[in-house]
Parts: C-alpha cells; sequence; structure tokens
C-alpha cells in the first residue's frame, strides 16, 4: 500500500517539477518538430520520395529526440542530494525509479505522439498508416525512455557524460528503430503487420520489467 | 536503563582504501541506543566517507557492519536510518511542504506531522514558500525536519551545523537531545563542539 504511495508521490513530484522548468519539455519536442520540417526542405519538390522515406524520418527524429531529453532524466537529483534519498528509502529503488522514468516519459514521449500525426500529414503519410504510427510511437518511445534511464544511470556522475551516452545507448535503441519504422512503411502499403507490433510489445514489456533493476544499480554505483 | 545498554550499530575491523590511499584501517566501534557518536579528523580524514559506508552508499574495503546483530544490507537498516548529508536533498523548484511531503512518502511516518516539525526547526508559515527563496540556514533547516517526520532510530548526519546561526545550532542540538532520549542514536560530523545535556558523546578520531 504504501509502496504504492511512494511510487506516486515520485511520479507527482516529477510531472510538479516539470511543469515548473517548462523549457525542459519544450526542448525535445521542439527538436523533434524542428527536424521534421526541415526534410521536406532539404529534399525539394520530391513528394513521392518524402512519402518513402516518412517513416523513417519520424522515427528516427523521435529517437534522438528522446536521446536529447535523457540527461534531464536524473540530473538535477544527482546534483542536489535528492538521488541519496530516493535509493536510502526503505522501498525497492528498482520501483521507485521506474517511477521517474514513467514520469519523463510523460513530459517528454507522450508529447512527441501528440505532434506526430500532423507531422505524418505535413510529409504526405497515408492516413490509414497513421494510427500504426501513433501504436508504434505508443510501445516504443516508453522502450528508448527505459533503456535510456541505464545509459543515464551509468553516467551521471560523469560531467561530461553526453557522448558516451549516446554510445552506451544507441545500438540500443536500434531494434526498436528497425521493428517500428518497418511497421510503419508496410502499413502504408496496406499490408498486415501484427508480426512486428508483437515483437514491440514483447521489448516493451521486457524493458518494464528489467531496465529498472540495473537503472536501480547503476544509480548506486553513481553516487558512490 | 538496562534496554540502553542494547548495542544497535557495531562495526568491526572497518578500512577504506581511496585512490591507493588509506584512510583508515582497523576502526571498530560500537553504539548503543540513546548514544552519540562525532566523528573527528581533519579535512580529508575520511569523515565523510565513513557516513557514507555506514548509510551503505559505499562498501567497506575491509570490515562489516552489524545493525542489531545482521548485517546492513538487510532492509530493516534501510528502514531505521535517515541520512542528511551536505547536499541538502531538497527540490528547489517545490515548495517546503511539497518537499517535505515526498520524504514523508519514502519513508515510514513519524512523530510529528508535516506542520508540527515545520513548527519545531522555526520554518512555520512557510509551508506554501518555493525552496529557492529560502536562505541557506533555513534550507538546512528544511532538510533536517525530514529527520522529525520520517520515523528512525539512527541518524547520520555530516556537518548538520554548516550555514546555521547560533539559535539554528542550539535548535539542532535540542533535537539530538530528544532524539537520544527516546532511544534514538546518532553518528556525526562536525567541526563544531557540541556540549549536549545529559547524553554521552563517544569520540572518533579518523586522522
Amino acid at each position: 500500500m504504501s509502496l504504492s504511495n511512494a511510487f506516486f508521490a515520485i511520479i507527482k513530484r516529477d510531472l510538479v517539477l516539470a511543469l515548473r522548468r517548462r523549457s525542459e519539455i519544450a526542448n525535445p519536442i521542439l527538436f523533434f518538430v524542428l527536424v521534421i520540417t526541415l526534410f521536406p526542405l532539404g529534399i525539394g519538390a520530391q513528394p513521392h520520395l518524402l512519402q518513402t522515406i516518412a517513416p523513417g524520418i519520424i522515427w528516427v527524429s523521435a529517437l534522438l529526440a528522446s536521446m536529447l531529453s535523457l540527461d534531464s532524466l536524473f540530473r538535477s537529483d544527482f546534483d542536489d542530494g535528492s538521488l541519496e534519498q530516493i535509493l536510502l528509502s526503505s522501498y525497492p529503488a528498482s520501483i521507485l525509479v521506474l517511477g521517474k522514468v514513467i514520469a519523463h516519459w510523460l513530459v517528454t514521449g507522450l508529447p512527441l505522439l501528440i505532434v506526430a500525426p500532423l507531422l505524418a500529414v505535413f510529409l504526405g503519410m497515408p492516413s490509414h498508416s497513421l494510427g500504426i504510427l501513433l501504436l508504434t510511437l505508443l510501445l516504443g518511445t516508453p522502450v528508448l525512455s527505459l533503456i535510456g534511464a541505464i545509459g543515464v544511470a551509468l553516467t551521471v556522475g560523469l560531467r561530461r557524460g553526453g557522448m558516451i551516452l549516446s554510445l552506451l545507448v544507441l545500438p540500443l535503441y536500434v531494434p526498436v528503430l528497425i521493428f517500428a519504422s518497418n511497421a510503419v512503411e508496410i502499413a502504408s502499403t496496406g499490408l498486415p503487420v501484427s508480426a512486428q507490433i508483437n515483437i514491440l510489445i514483447s521489448i516493451l514489456v521486457m524493458a518494464v520489467v528489467l531496465a529498472p533493476w540495473p537503472t536501480a544499480a547503476a544509480l548506486k554505483m553513481s553516487i558512490n | 536503563m538496562e534496554e540502553n545498554e542494547v548495542v544497535w550499530l557495531q562495526a568491526n575491523q572497518l578500512s577504506c582504501i581511496r585512490d591507493d590511499r588509506v584512510l583508515f584501517e582497523g576502526l571498530s566501534f560500537e553504539l548503543g541506543a540513546g548514544k552519540i557518536l562525532l566523528l573527528e579528523g581533519k579535512n580529508g580524514s575520511g569523515k565523510t566517507s565513513l557516513l557514507r559506508i555506514l548509510c551503505g552508499f559505499r562498501e567497506p574495503d575491509m570490515g562489516e557492519l552489524l545493525w542489531g546483530g545482521d548485517a546492513i544490507n538487510d532492509s530493516q537498516y534501510q528502514t531505521d536510518m535517515a541520512y542528511v548529508g551536505h547536499l541538502d536533498g531538497v527540490k528547489k523548484e517545490l515548495t517546503v511542504f511539497e518537499n517535505l511531503k515526498v520524504s514523508l512518502a519514502l519513508g515510514r511516518p513519524g512523530r510529528y506531522s508535516i506542520i508540527d516539525a515545520l513548527d519545531r526547526v522555526n520554518l512555520a508559515n512557510y509551508d506554501d514558500v518555493l525552496v529557492q527563496a529560502l536562505s541557506a540556514g533555513q534550507k538546512r533547516r528544511l532538510s533536517l525536519a525530514r529527520l522529525l517526520i520520517t520515523e528512525n532510530k539512527l541518524w547520520i548526519l555530516d556537518e548538520p551545523f554548516t550555514s546555521l546561526d547560533k539559535q539554528g545550532i542550539a535548535l539542532i542540538e535540542t533535537l539530538m537531545i530528544e532524539h537520544c532520549a527516546r532511544g534514538g542514536m546518532i553518528v556525526l560530523t562536525s567541526h563544531h563542539d557540541i556540549e549536549l545535556h545529559n547524553v554521552a558523546v563517544q569520540r572518533i578520531n579518523l586522522s
């Protein structure tokens, strides 16, 4: 009972913090929108080409936007000592860390889902694949946050861990990128994509269950 | 008085080595209910390292730590212990009340309600103030208020008197005496010499 109290208290705390530091939420979403709107300008008047590569563009941008936002996940808690207090709690650190990741996804991942349909229309994606695009983002971006959390937890103690973080995390993002953009691409031709969706679901379930432990362990090492 | 003799915290032959430098070795001590342990020593003599070992953040390079006879890795110790380090551990974008509410959710509810605890550390009427508007001393008192709202037998305090004024120091000393009178224990580091009524202060010099 009180474990769920602690879990929701962490989520609520991080949401309130995000609301009071709006620029941190705005950054990744602005990046996402900017990158995608620049593509048509760069490629020129080739609507068919744009339509073909649209799933890839959207997914690569989502992936980079998510990576850009990762550093804020534990940074301020690490700097002001709140992280020590969270890890000292008698409740399992992995559950509390999961709460933090969920709150982080709500403020950085969920907004991508909201603007993605607009940008997809902008790139000329057929309307029948919009649903699949949203579904892949819904299943894929939480995985990015969960896997990214392990990387941030390992590098939060380093002053300039940004480079190492991307090297650590990007290879692990690749499966999500492949299956998600492939699903959207296939969906625009009208073929069934249940296989890719099922794989994304299983990756998500695995990440939710397995990622919080190494994250909590890595955080304990980082505050040492 | 009989139960006050119970030894809770026991350190056997602790050693800490940092960057090939031995900070301390063969350190043993015992701490019973109602007692205070004051760690003294020069800067860099390993006081904070020892406190972090006591918190479980670091493993001692040698030796063992027991809490009530069991190794400290078991969860009972985590429940019984509270730490206030030199970082305040409060979020400056949250109000005083919101900060304490999170701490309360993470721990076991203690003797004081949040409002009473704020009153106790002379921060009454500050509950709706954002922490970034507080002075350094007020922040310190806020992080010490955390000890009052949760129930912990052992307080681990790293330089608790930093940035406090005379009244602040007197206040914290009163709180420490009360905590010990209820059978609590305190391990602290301080440059400030503490004098407490009716409380036995053990001293360990690390240098």
